[in-house]
């Protein structure tokens, strides 16, 4: 049974057919209005989140499909202990797929291993989250048209951003890719990503900590936020959380086709302000996050022989 | 320092200097009835300095666990008293129960009766990796 723990579990080919699809479902909406008709998705959330579980819900009924399914651990047989496996093996006699996210870091491959039904990790921990880096990956598509020949910029929590993880992960299968890591000291991109990912498929890097002196050569600025969540400590995350907050002061010396992308919610990292300037792309990202879903959903259950 | 040779029984030699009580702690030698030697920081022509443990009884070794802590040790298997083999150590490709995450936010943190899996990621450097965070084991 095929399940999407990580986005590299999809090769490029992949990748590519599911922003076909997803463009497909944008441009022709009503022939996939029915298409799950009859199958149900389980948003298993043992964590808070407004965007991933309500877009994985819209993207289900977009598709004619039912969902079911709990918003947080306290709701959940977890409460009483049952064991991530266990639920996987109950959810897999109710639903045809799962979405779940796990504060603990590899929760969804242990339901993968377990259910009989497809799994889709919608965010584990500080680990992975391969649904957000197919929304990234549209939205760079659907604003650049390319995925070669870019500069991209991550600016924020690059330690334990794990959506920056996965989509440099996901970047690094692409050609002429430059990536600029922006962040506090304490904050950096973790010594594996850079020896495992970038130096190992040669892909250009530098580490700064000055923001407005790499604008000018970004094509895509993705702004990230310092999450409280992944601190054990209080102090560390007061000092740290406003370490960057983009202005539109800041914007002065950036390109004029530069994209302003941000997985949010968003605290305090990007002024509203900015969300007039047509460079602003991280509501749109919301939006292709559910195409990207869409197509998802219909590739795995295809895959699963369920429709 | 002497420790007597053994007549049935394993030697294994060429720990790395440091390696060898971490090697007898995870390979279960506390559990033993049997005579053990863990002789530490050997002086050692090819190595400078090495651990080396004697066990004076005929029992079967996880041979990957020697490969996970020290692929470059050598097993010596003696019966009355002589060599009769000599066992090549190899990293082996995946570490089941071997060692735990020491991820706190690791599924296998808290997820009941899970096993313990890591995964050779990096054959040359002797990476291992948690199957389900990702997080490097630290020797």
């Amino acid at each position: 049974m095929r399940s999407i723990i990580d986005v590299l579990d999809l090769t490029v080919e992949e990748i590519n057919e599911l922003i076909q699809v997803a463009l497909d479902i944008i441009e022709k909406p009503e022939k996939y209005a029915e298409v799950c008709k009859g199958k149900k998705l389980a948003t298993l959330f043992f964590e808070p989140s407004t965007r991933t579980r309500l877009s994985f819900e819209a993207a289900m009924y977009e598709l004619g499909g039912n969902v079911l399914g709990f918003s947080e651990a306290a709701s959940s047989s977890a409460a009483k202990g049952e064991s991530v496996a266990d639920t996987a093996k109950t959810i897999s006699c109710y639903a045809d797929i799962i979405a779940m996210r796990h504060p603990k870091e590899g929760a969804p491959y242990v339901a993968a291993q377990n259910a009989s039904v497809p799994v889709i990790n919608a965010g584990d921990g500080g680990h992975n989250h391969p649904t957000q880096t197919l929304a990234d990956l549209l939205t760079i598509y659907r604003e650049k048209g390319k995925f070669a020949d870019l500069t991209v910029g991550f600016c924020g929590d690059l330690k334990f951003g794990r959506t920056v993880h996965s989509l440099i992960n996901a970047l690094s299968r692409y050609k002429n890719i430059n990536i600029v890591l922006i962040s506090p000291e304490e904050l950096k991109l973790p010594s594996y990503v850079k020896k495992d990912v970038l130096k190992k498929n040669g892909i250009p890097y530098e580490q700064t900590t000055d923001l407005e002196a790499v604008m000018p050569k970004l094509d895509i600025l993705y702004m990230t936020r310092v999450q409280r969540e992944r601190f054990f400590n209080e102090e560390d995350y007061l000092r740290l959380k406003d370490s960057y907050i983009l202005t539109p002061e800041k914007l002065k010396n950036a390109k004029e086709d530069l994209s302003i992308m941000h997985p949010l919610p968003r605290v305090n990292e990007i002024s509203v302000s900015i969300d007039k300037d047509p460079r602003a792309v991280y509501f749109k990202q919301v939006l292709n996050g559910k195409y990207m879903r869409m197509a998802l959903i219909l590739k795995l259950l295809k895959e699963a022989g369920l429709l | 320092m002497n420790i007597d040779s053994i007549y049935n029984g394993v030697v294994i030699d060429h720990i790395t200097a440091g390696r060898g009580m971490m090697l007898y702690e995870l390979l279960g030698f506390s559990k033993l009835d049997c005579s053990i030697a863990l002789i530490k920081n050997v002086s050692s022509k090819k190595m400078g300095k090495k651990d080396i443990i004697k066990i004076d009884a005929d029992i079967s070794l996880d041979f990957d666990v020697i490969g996970y802590v020290d692929p470059d040790a050598t097993v010596n298997i003696i019966k009355e008293g002589k060599l009769i083999e000599k066992k090549s150590i190899e990293k082996p490709e995946t570490l089941v129960n071997v060692i735990k995450c020491k991820n706190p936010r690791c599924i296998s943190s808290c997820e009941q009766e899970i096993d313990h899996i890591f995964k050779l990621t990096d054959k040359e450097n002797g990476v291992y990796r948690c199957i389900y965070c990702e997080t490097q084991a630290n020797k």
